[in-house]
């Protein structure tokens, strides 16, 4: 049997070919996703030890101020910060007798810019930090490729690459961006490092280690203390000896090189799990697409050989054994396909390694891991998928009966009835969207659970109610359609339902695809505006300048704003952790006047004008965390600040939901004499005469032109916040465009498969008179019919789901309002049907082709 | 040679037809030196070999002769389903030799009728719907009262909202008469119309056929096997090797079975 299953495959490689393809796509994606993450992992696991190969013990200190673009210290925000260490300390460490030499580290922004005053780097990734030589002059974490490393103030060191991008040489002036104004500085060494914040693609500025601490901290301190281990000395012995040194209040954290290593690797590989995750939901999306497509082959398949199985069943085959012989093919398609698949996937996972250095983030080379475990998982999904969708029709198979050998090769289609379908399908969707409506109706976030699950289920009634869906729809669609390309039409509609089952599991191939894709769009569009409501409609300043990669600015920013001729208002928004009522919060700080004028803080419980709440000490308190915490307005609540100092603080009103504002807000006065420099993520500008290029100019003068700062007008602080759900939104249709492709290959298998069944009928219409080009017409109309079906299906599940998830997050996100993207949703409806063309080529031309005596003539 | 009594109802289409041959009676379609090979070298088949034979308006023929021997060739041929190597094929005036597939396809459309061996009707249609197809296609609309009238004829009346697969044999090919019928075509093709039938649907069909060019002026030429079936023809052609040896005026089933009897023992000798 298992010859005959091997002569069937070779026999009917055209027609499996659409389904090894689904397998083949679903498994690339699977292997290409494994490979990659094992890729980079190990890539970045032995980088990340070989940066810290030289560190046997690190001290890191809470002191603000301290942004770090790269990942040295992956250290938890919110722990009260301290000022860092002295000098006093770093000699008392390197003096410990297992400790060979202790360095003192301080970092924060710094980015240069090329010839044209653009910032080299995306501002995330741009850090700058001290040059801290040894007795011997050198800094063990640096190689130098020529010149030396900064020794005074006005010397900088620049990493190669970067050095590369902005053509610098040694001796040649920089101009350098950090958090207050640009500076013009003289290269007097390029680097290559191992740093973490270089290697993932960052830009490094080395300057002295005075002129460090003067910007990044305060004179003399440090943030960080690496030390070397003595030979002999184990890091954990180290970590005991320092910890002695250091005092008890939390403010200083110790870690071994070992345990720094692997937080940064893990914190790399987390950064990339998300990644993977995210993939391998799309790639069980595909596979779950793919599912359809391989049942309706196998379907169509045993349906054609019907005659043949009979024969094998009337030879004396037992129905086990004909179920094995479609199993079998299906294992060796599944597996033909695995194999495909995989080597499909390590060439993608080459390749976006490939692609992610051209982008300019730095891969760490490194081998490619196929691990074992890949290979079996990729081949036991793309395996095991196969014969999972397979097994249906292998078991229809083997109800042949032996007497269909010697009848008639027209039998008709479908001849079980759906009534149980439709039973299971009528109580699955009723059920489901029962689920759903409920936990739509609770409002709030209580209701995720059920509309998750509920929508899932949801899927899969309509999946299973498809077929009697079809009919009505069709019917409704045939006049006019017939009215519309007359004979043609009439006869796609009539066609696309005369197999039910078939028609529905290609149609609901599509619509899986589009529910998801619609129902991200509503959301994503939704939500986008509702964030956008919350910025800019809370915002009536017109500019809001910010660091490039969201550094803090320089507390004089606001201060420089202020001086440039048609600004009315330069509102620094200071940004803090701090312990209030014995949990961290975000609290934002700014003058209450310049707060008015720049922001709209809509009181709820407070009629008061916040302003004056701010100025009298109080804080105001969002209105969702002053519920969740219990707290109302009048009430009183213990502060504890990062400096120690503890205090309480009169709750003076609460407000509603403001993206620009922090939950808590109070007064500069009140935090600065707590804050040893503050952090100003963002200064709002009012002008007098409202936005204009100039105006945008004119800030940016007075700033010096620093290549660092952004000067954003109201859209495009807008497009930064919608920016991030396009992005996503972008992504997300990329990914799930894969289904798509995987259920236009559907569309084709079931076309052909028709066409193959009809060639009798197409030669009897060719022959009465009906001309090549309107036969093509007629069955490209049923490819446009099966998809649009399967697209209106999936786009209004899609905006159901999208209504009750919305429900689930409106409490959370205030201003929720769906808004539907008519549009988008246009644009989907129109690529599905160009899905059905496209998908149409093929079988049409075959159609055409078709001979008609051939065609006539019987079988 | 049997003249319709009823040609008075097609009088229009017969004004068309001057280039008559026998003088008397309008050609419907003509083959002349018409030649037909499939394949090439060694795997050459000479299917029809310079057969020349006139169809004449009103009258049913039919062609018999062994498989292989060419017929269902020059019925394809001259119904513009296949292309002719040389000589000439016509259908009233217009040469098929020299149209191309979409000239041909709408010759096919407006001027043959067709019955196939296996029906072929539309599984997805009705009776009406299948017998009014070639005008959709076509995008007329049906003339009513004939269209009745051939319902009537092949006694469908009751049956019109069936589906193919709710009728039987018998009346699936009385639908697929009815189609052929019901655009009033020159000519009409059967093949083997009678293969997948039973003796009494054969004889109800056949008998259709009969009228339909006896009452009604058609034009019929049926490829058939059966000396039964010919024996409803006004004249059968006998076909062999590509090559027209016989033909037989008025024939009765046993004349037809006679001369089949003399070919196999005549060809044996040969």
């Amino acid at each position: 049997m298992s010859r005959t299953a091997l002569r069937n495959v070779l026999a009917h490689k055209a027609r499996l070919l659409m389904t090894a393809v689904s397998v083949m796509l679903g498994v690339a994606f699977v292997s290409g996703t494994l490979v990659f993450s094992d890729t980079l992992g190990t890539a970045f696991k032995n980088q990340s030890a070989k940066s810290y190969a030289h560190v046997a013990v690190a001290i890191s200190s809470n002191a603000s101020g301290s942004n770090v673009g790269g990942g040295i210290r992956p250290k938890a925000r919110g722990l009260a910060a301290g000022k860092g260490f002295t000098q006093q300390t770093l000699d008392k460490i390197s003096k410990l007798p297992g400790v060979a030499s202790a360095v003192g580290r301080v970092s924060g922004f710094a980015g240069a810019a090329d010839s044209k005053g653009k910032l080299i780097g995306n501002g995330w990734s741009n850090t700058g930090a001290n040059f801290a030589p040894g007795p011997d002059g050198k800094d063990p974490r640096y190689t130098f490729v020529a010149g030396s490393g900064p020794a005074q103030t006005g010397d900088v060191a620049l990493d190669k690459d970067t050095a590369a991008k902005g053509g610098f040489h040694v001796g040649d002036p920089v101009e350098v961006a950090t958090n207050g104004p640009v500076k013009t500085y003289t290269v007097t060494g390029i680097f290559t490092t191992d740093d973490g914040a270089v290697t993932a693609g960052g830009s490094l500025v080395l300057f002295d280690t005075a002129s460090a601490q003067q910007m990044y901290l305060s004179p003399g301190h440090f943030q960080e203390i690496t030390a070397a281990g003595a030979k002999g000395a184990s890091q954990q012995q180290i970590l005991e000896e320092v910890k002695q040194l250091l005092p008890k209040d939390g403010t200083a954290d110790t870690q071994t090189g070992k345990q720094l290593a692997d937080a940064q690797a893990k914190q790399i590989e987390d950064s990339f799990s998300v990644m993977s995750t995210m993939l391998m939901v799309f790639a069980a999306i595909a596979l779950f697409v793919g599912i359809f497509l391989i049942a309706n082959t196998f379907t169509m398949l045993v349906a054609q050989r019907t005659k043949e199985l009979a024969l094998l069943r009337a030879l004396g085959a037992s129905r086990r054994q004909i179920t094995c012989s479609v199993l079998t093919e299906a294992f060796i398609v599944g597996a033909t396909a695995s194999a495909a698949g995989l080597a499909l996937g390590v060439a993608i996972a080459s390749g976006l390694h490939t692609a992610m250095s051209g982008f300019g983030a730095k891969v760490p080379a490194g081998p490619l891991i196929i691990a074992s475990t890949t290979v079996v998982a990729a081949c036991a999904v793309g395996v095991l998928i196969t014969m999972l969708a397979a097994w249906l029709p292998a078991r229809r198979a083997a109800r042949i009966p032996p007497v269909a050998a010697m009848t008639s090769a027209e039998l008709p289609a479908s001849a079980k009835s759906l009534l149980l379908r439709n039973t299971i399908g009528v109580i699955l969707t009723g059920g489901s969207a029962g689920l759903v409506v409920a936990g739509a109706a609770n409002g709030d976030s209580s209701g995720r659970w059920p509309v998750g699950i509920g929508a899932f289920l949801l899927l899969i009634g309509l999946i299973v109610l498809t077929p009697l869906l079809s009919r009505p729809v069709l019917a409704v669609v045939r006049p006019p359609l017939a009215r519309a390309f007359g004979v043609c039409g009439n006869l796609a509609a009539r066609n696309a339902h005369r197999n039910p089952r078939r028609t529905a599991a290609t149609a609901s191939a599509l619509a899986i695809g589009l529910t998801l894709i619609t129902g991200l769009s509503v959301l994503g569009v939704s939500i986008g505006r509702s964030l956008d409501k919350a910025t800019v409609g809370n915002l009536s300043a017109d500019y809001m300048v910010r660091m490039a990669g969201g550094m803090p600015l320089d507390p004089s920013v606001a201060n420089e704003i202020s001086k440039v001729g048609g600004v009315t208002a330069a509102t620094a928004l200071e940004l803090a952790y701090i312990d209030i009522g014995g949990k961290i919060s975000a609290v934002t700080a700014a003058d209450p006047r310049g707060l008015a004028e720049t922001v709209q803080v809509s009181m709820v419980t407070e009629s008061r004008s916040p302003q004056k709440a701010l100025a009298e000490g109080k804080v105001l308190v969002e209105n969702k965390t002053a519920k969740s915490r219990g707290w109302k307005t009048g009430d009183v609540v213990r502060v504890s600040y990062p400096d120690g100092t503890k205090a309480e603080v009169t709750i003076g009103g609460t407000f509603a939901d403001n993206l620009v504002l922090s939950p808590v807000v109070m007064s500069d006065s009140l935090l600065a004499p707590h804050m040893g420099k503050p952090e100003v993520p963002q200064v709002l500008v009012k002008t007098a005469g409202g936005a204009s290029a100039k105006m945008a100019q004119a800030i940016a003068d007075g700033l010096g032109n620093n290549p660092a700062l952004s000067v954003m007008d109201r859209q495009k602080i807008r497009n930064t916040f919608g920016g991030l759900i396009n992005n996503m939104l972008t992504l997300m249709y990329g990914l799930l465009g894969m289904s798509l492709i995987i259920a236009a290959l559907g569309v084709v298998n079931t076309l052909a498969m028709s066409v193959f069944e009809r060639r009798r009928e197409i030669g009897m219409l060719r022959a009465i008179g009906l001309e090549r080009g309107r036969v093509k017409r007629m069955i490209r109309l049923e490819a446009v019919v099966i998809s649009l079906f399967g697209a209106v299906s999936g786009v209004a599940l899609g905006l159901f789901i999208a209504w009750a998830t919305g429900r689930t997050i409106s409490a959370d996100l205030q201003g929720y309002v769906m808004v539907l993207p008519w549009d988008r949703i246009a644009i989907f409806l129109g690529l599905s049907a160009l899905v059905g063309i496209l998908a149409a080529v093929w079988p049409t031309r075959r159609a055409a082709r078709l001979d008609v005596l051939d065609a006539i003539k019987i079988s | 040679m049997t003249t319709s009594p009823a040609s008075g109802t097609r009088a229009d289409d017969a004004d068309d037809a001057d280039e008559a041959d026998d003088c008397t009676v309008a050609v419907a379609a003509r083959a002349t030196d018409l030649t037909k090979v499939y394949g090439q070298g060694e795997t050459r088949v000479v299917a029809l070999d310079g057969v020349s034979i006139t169809f004449r308006k009103g009258e049913f023929t039919a062609i018999m002769g062994p498989s292989g021997s060419g017929k269902s060739t020059l019925m394809h041929c001259m119904a513009g389903l296949d292309a002719v190597t040389a000589g000439s094929a016509r259908l009233g005036d217009t040469e098929l030799s020299v149209l191309k597939d979409k000239q041909l396809t709408r010759l096919r459309r407006d001027k043959v009728g067709f019955v196939f061996q296996a029906f072929n009707l539309l599984p997805t249609l009705t009776a009406a719907e299948n017998i009014t197809l070639p005008m959709d296609i076509a995008g007329r609309k049906p003339d009513r009262l004939w269209l009745e009238k051939v319902i009537e004829t092949v006694g469908l009346a009751g049956r019109l909202s069936h589906r193919p697969a709710q009728l039987s044999g018998g009346q699936q090919q009385r639908v697929a008469v009815a189609r052929a019928l019901a655009t009033r075509p020159e000519i009409i093709f059967a093949d083997e119309p009678t293969g997948n039938l039973d003796s009494q649907s054969s004889a109800e069909i056949l008998g259709f056929l009969r009228n339909s060019v006896r009452e009604m002026g058609q034009t019929v030429v049926m490829v058939t096997h059966d000396p039964v079936a010919a024996s409803y023809a006004d004249r059968v052609v006998f076909l062999a090797d590509g090559r027209i040896v016989d033909e037989l005026e008025s024939p009765t089933a046993e004349a037809v079975l006679e001369r089949i009897r003399r070919f196999s023992t005549g060809s044996s000798h040969g």
